[in-house]
C-alpha cells in the first residue's frame, strides 16, 4: 500500500526523560528528530544514521532516541564517531557532546578530527558549565563564574571554540541557539550533508546552574549566509563575541565557514578495495620475501 | 653441533641492523638455523647499535655471549665487545675506518669508492668479505643482495664481487643441508597472523617496540587491503578502534606500557560495551619512560589488572615468531567470539628479535565467524543468553537499531541506574561469558607448553622472549620447563597438572618483582627460587644454566 503522507517518526524509546524541566536539551532533541526525519525523506536510509554521545547532561539523548548509537566515555564521543566512520564509511555519523566533554576532557580529539577533516558532524551542547556534576566551570565559562569549585569566581578566561575550530581546519563551522529549533534543524541537516568535518556549537542555557537565557535572547542574531569560503570573514564574525559575556556584544548564529577539502576516509581508502573481505592474503608469497 | 655467534656493530645510521639481517640470511641460505638479537638506543645518529646473530645446525632462539666473529663498522664496536671474543674469535673490520694491529682489515671504503658506491655501501663490501672469509658460496651472496637491494642491486653486487674476490677464505664453516626458513621478527609475525585472521584496520600511536608493526602494515597496506591509521594519542587509538569495531570492522591497536596506560579507560569501555578489540602491549623497560629501547617483562600484573571495574580479558604471551603468528590470529578470533578485549603481551626482545618461522603454522590461522544476529526476532544488542554471549549486529543493517554503551544497560542498551535487579542480571550475563572464556582456555591446546625432561623433579617457569634461552637451558640440563601462554583466564588445571611431581620450581623472568611468580601465587602455587634479570638485556642460555647449577 502506498501512502501519500508520511508521518514524522518520533524515534522515542521507553526511557524516562530525566533532564530538568525547561532544559535546552529538549530543544536540541526536537531539532535533531526533525532533522533526521528530513534526512530520511531526502533519501538517507534510517539504518545508516548513527550517533555517539560523551558523558554529561547532553549524553542522555542516547536513551531517548531509538536510533543506532554509541554511549561513549567522557570526552571520547568524537573519537568513537571517527572510528565508526572508518569502520563503515557509508554511515552518517553525528556526535553529541558537551563543553565539558569536548572542550575540556576530550579537546585533543575535537582538534584532530577537525584537522583530518573526517566526515562526521559534531554538535556541542554548550551550556558553559559542568551540569551533571552539579556546577563547575568549563572551558567556555566566563571569567568570574561562581561554581562549587570556584566560589570566589573562576580565575580563567574562556576560549572561543569556533576560533579554535577554524584554526584546526574544520571545513564547516556553525553556531546555533537551542530555543531556535527550526534554525538548529537546518544547521544539522547542512552539517550532515557537508562532506567533511562539520562543527555546530549550540548555545544552550542551563536553567538550573547557569541560566543564560535572557542574555542570549537579547544578543543573538542570525547571520546572512554569504561568502562562506572566506576565512577572514569567518574569523571576523567568529570574533564578534569572545565568550566573555560582554554587555555590548552581539552573538551571531548560523554558518560562519564552509569549504570543500578531501576527507580523511577518502584519502585513507583511496587505494584500498572496500568491497573485498579481508583475510584472503597470500601469506606464503609474503614469507618468500623473508627468506 | 655447529654453533656460531656473530656480532656486527656500529653507530646509529651506519646500517648495522640491515647488515645483521643480511648476515643472518647468508647463514639461513647456507642451511643454518638463525636468531638475531637487536640492541640499540633512542637516538638517530651516533651511539652504539649492534645485532648479535646466532647460526646453528639446530634451532636456536637466543644469542650467545661469546662472539666467534666480531664485525666492526666503527672503533667503538671493537672496544665494547672484544672482551667477549671467543678464544679463536676473529675481528673483521673496515680498515679505512679503523686501524688495528690484529684481526682482518677490509678496505671497504676503497672498494666501495672504486665501484662508485656510497658510504653506506661499505657494509656490502664488509659482508661480502666476511662471506668469503668463512667460505659461504658466492651464489648465495649474489642471490641475497639481488633480493635485498632490488633496483640498487647492480652497484651493490659490483662492490660485493670486488670485495669477495679480494678477500681470502681463511676459515671453512660447514655447509648445513637444511632448507632455509622465513625469518620474521616477532612484530612481523604478529602483523601477518592478524592479516590472516581478517584484520581490517590497524590503529596506533608510535611507540617502541611496536612501531615496526605500524611501519610494516603501512608498507604493505595495499597488499593486505588494510586501513592503517596513526592517531593523535593512545586514548584516541583505543576509542577510535572501539568505534570501528562497533561498526563491524576487525581492528587491532599496538603500543607499549606507557601507551597502554593511556588506553586503560578504553579497555574498561571495551569490556562494558562488549566490543571486540585486540591490544598489542610490547613491554619495554619501565617504570615511566624507563629504558625505552630495552626489554622487560614488568607489565604483566598491569595487563592483568588494567581497567576499572570487574571484567575478564584474555591475556596471551607468545614466546617466538611461530607463536606470535598463531596467537595473533587467535587473539582476533577470540576477541570477536567473546566480544571482549584481548591483550597480546609481548616484550621488546620478542618484538624486535628475528626468529625462524615454520611456514606450516600459516594454515592454522583462519577467519572464524563470530555469533551474528539471525534476524529471527527483534534485535537486542545485550540479549540475555545462557552462555552470556549476545549475537552481534552492526549499524547499517535494515530495520534494527544497534545501541552500544558504557553505562550499565538493559538488553536493548538503555541505561539502567534505578533497577537493581536489572543491574544484577546484566552483570551476571557478562559473568557467564567470563566462565565461557575460562572454558575456552581449558580446551585450548598449547595454553601452557612443556619442554625439556617432562619427568624431571626440577622445573623452571619462563614466558615471553625468555622462552628461547630457558628452553635451551633445560634441554641441556635435562630438567623441565613450563611456558604459560594464556595468562588470563589462567589455565589453572593444566598448570597444576604440569607441576605434578615437581619438587623444585624456579621462576625465570626479566623483571624485579617476579610478576609471573606472583600470578602463580594467586593460585596457591609457590616456587623454591627465582632467577631475575632487570638490566634491560635478555637472558642467554648459559646464564640460566650457570644460575641453576
Amino acid at each position: 500500500m502506498s501512502c501519500l503522507v508520511k508521518f514524522m517518526e518520533n524515534f522515542d524509546t521507553y526511557a524516562q526523560n530525566t533532564w530538568c524541566p525547561g532544559c535546552g536539551n529538549f530543544n536540541i532533541l526536537q531539532a535533531f528528530k526533525n532533522a533526521v526525519n528530513d534526512l530520511i525523506a531526502k533519501g538517507v536510509p534510517k539504518e545508516n544514521i548513527v550517533f555517539t554521545t560523551g558523558i554529561g547532561c547532553h549524553a542522555k539523548i542516547f536513551d531517548y532516541l531509538n536510533l543506532n548509537s554509541f554511549y561513549s566515555l567522557h570526552g571520547r564521543a568524537v573519537a568513537t564517531a571517527e572510528g565508526i566512520k572508518l569502520g563503515n564509511p557509508a554511515l552518517k555519523v553525528i556526535t553529541f557532546s558537551g563543553d565539558g566533554d569536548s572542550y575540556d576532557e576530550g579537546l585533543d580529539h575535537l582538534i584532530h578530527a577537525a584537522k583530518r577533516n573526517i566526515d562526521i558532524t559534531v554538535l556541542i551542547h554548550d551550556n558553559r558549565v559542568f551540569a551533571l556534576t552539579t556546577g563547575q566551570f568549563t572551558a567556555t565559562s566566563p571569567k568570574g563564574f561562581k561554581g562549587k569549585s570556584t566560589p570566589e569566581g573562576s580565575i580563567e578566561e574562556p576560549f572561543n571554540p569556533l576560533e579554535l575550530m577554524l584554526a584546526s581546519g574544520a571545513t564547516f563551522i556553525a553556531r546555533a541557539y537551542s530555543p531556535k529549533i527550526e534554525h538548529l534543524k537546518e544547521l544539522i541537516i547542512k552539517g550532515v550533508e557537508h562532506k567533511g568535518f562539520s562543527f555546530i556549537e549550540v548555545l544552550q542555557p542551563c536553567i538550573s546552574l547557569f541560566n543564560t537565557y535572557q542574555f542570549y535572547q537579547e544578543k543573538v542574531y542570525e547571520l546572512e549566509e554569504e561568502n562562506l569560503t572566506s576565512k577572514e570573514r569567518a574569523l571576523k564574525k567568529i570574533q564578534e563575541w569572545d565568550y566573555k559575556n560582554g554587555e555590548n556584544a552581539k552573538i551571531p548564529i548560523g554558518i560562519f565557514y564552509k569549504v570543500q577539502k578531501p576527507t580523511y576516509e577518502e584519502e585513507l581508502l583511496k587505494e584500498l578495495n572496500s568491497s573485498k573481505r579481508n583475510g584472503g592474503v597470500n601469506i606464503k608469497k609474503i614469507l618468500e620475501e623473508h627468506l | 653441533m655447529f654453533d656460531y655467534s656473530i656480532l656486527i656493530g656500529g653507530a646509529a645510521g651506519q646500517g648495522s641492523r640491515k647488515a645483521g639481517l643480511l648476515i643472518a640470511k647468508l647463514f639461513n641460505n647456507f642451511g643454518y638455523r638463525v636468531f638475531i638479537h637487536e640492541d640499540y638506543q633512542s637516538l638517530i645518529k651516533g651511539g652504539h647499535n649492534f645485532s648479535q646473530i646466532r647460526a646453528s645446525d639446530e634451532e636456536v632462539f637466543s644469542y650467545r655471549e661469546k662472539i666467534d666473529f666480531l664485525l666492526a663498522l666503527d672503533k667503538n664496536t671493537i672496544e665494547k665487545h672484544q672482551k667477549n671474543l671467543a678464544e679463536n674469535g676473529v675481528i673483521i673490520y673496515n680498515s679505512d675506518e679503523i686501524s688495528l694491529e690484529k684481526g682482518i682489515g677490509i678496505p671497504a671504503r676503497k672498494i666501495s669508492k672504486e665501484e662508485g658506491g656510497s658510504l653506506i655501501m661499505e657494509n656490502t663490501a664488509l659482508i661480502a668479505s666476511f662471506a668469503k672469509i668463512v667460505g659461504i658460496d658466492w651464489e648465495i651472496v649474489e642471490n641475497i643482495l639481488r633480493k635485498e637491494f632490488q633496483e640498487k642491486s647492480e652497484i651493490n653486487l659490483k662492490i660485493a664481487k670486488h670485495a669477495y674476490e679480494e678477500a681470502q677464505n681463511l676459515i671453512k664453516i660447514e655447509k648445513v643441508h637444511k632448507e632455509s626458513l622465513p625469518l620474521l621478527t616477532g612484530n612481523e609475525a604478529i602483523a601477518l597472523g592478524a592479516v590472516k585472521a581478517g584484520l581490517e584496520i590497524y590503529f596506533a600511536y608510535p611507540m617502541t617496540p611496536t612501531s615496526p608493526i605500524l611501519h610494516y602494515f603501512a608498507e604493505h597496506q595495499k597488499e593486505f587491503n588494510l586501513k592503517v591509521s596513526q592517531l593523535e594519542n593512545e586514548i584516541a587509538v583505543i576509542n577510535i578502534a572501539i568505534g570501528a569495531a562497533y561498526a563491524g570492522a576487525r581492528t587491532m591497536v599496538g603500543t607499549s606500557g606507557g601507551g597502554f596506560a593511556l588506553m586503560a579507560e578504553g579497555l574498561s569501555l571495551a569490556a562494558q560495551s562488549e566490543t571486540p578489540i585486540v591490544i598489542i602491549e610490547g613491554q619495554r623497560m619501565a617504570p615511566a619512560t624507563g629504558v625505552p629501547t630495552y626489554s622487560a617483562q614488568s607489565d604483566l600484573l598491569f595487563a592483568l589488572n588494567a581497567g576499572h571495574g570487574d571484567f575478564v580479558r584474555f591475556v596471551i604471551a607468545p614466546g617466538d615468531a611461530d607463536e606470535a603468528f598463531y596467537l595473533s590470529g587467535k587473539a582476533l578470533n577470540l576477541a570477536w567470539k567473546y566480544q571482549t578485549p584481548v591483550i597480546l603481551l609481548l616484550d621488546k626482545d620478542l618484538c624486535e628479535s628475528t626468529f625462524i618461522f615454520h611456514p606450516e603454522i600459516e594454515s592454522k590461522v583462519e577467519i572464524e565467524e563470530p555469533l551474528l544476529w539471525d534476524g529471527k526476532e527483534d534485535y537486542k544488542r545485550y540479549k540475555i543468553t545462557e552462555n552470556g554471549i549476545s549475537p552481534l549486529a552492526f549499524p547499517g543493517k535494515k530495520d534494527i537499531v544497534v545501541k552500544t554503551t558504557s553505562y550499565e544497560h538493559d538488553e536493548v542498551g538503555i541505561t539502567i541506574e534505578e533497577d537493581e535487579n536489572a543491574i544484577e542480571k546484566m552483570q551476571e550475563k557478562r559473568l557467564r561469558k567470563f566462565k565461557e572464556m575460562e572454558k575456552e582456555v581449558e580446551k585450548t591446546e598449547g595454553a601452557v607448553k612443556i619442554y625439556g625432561n617432562k619427568e624431571s623433579k626440577e622445573a623452571i617457569v619462563a614466558w615471553g622472549s625468555t622462552k628461547g634461552p630457558a628452553k635451551e637451558a633445560v634441554e641441556k640440563l635435562g630438567i623441565k620447563m613450563i611456558q604459560p601462554i594464556f595468562l588470563e583466564p589462567f589455565p589453572e588445571k593444566e598448570i597444576k597438572k604440569s607441576l605434578e611431581g615437581v619438587e623444585k620450581l624456579i621462576f625465570v623472568e626479566t623483571n624485579v618483582l617476579g610478576q609471573m611468580e606472583k600470578l602463580f601465587n594467586t593460585y596457591g602455587i609457590t616456587g623454591q627460587g627465582r632467577i631475575l634479570k632487570y638490566n634491560g638485556r635478555p637472558f642467554t642460555a648459559e646464564e640460566i644454566i650457570e644460575k641453576l647449577t
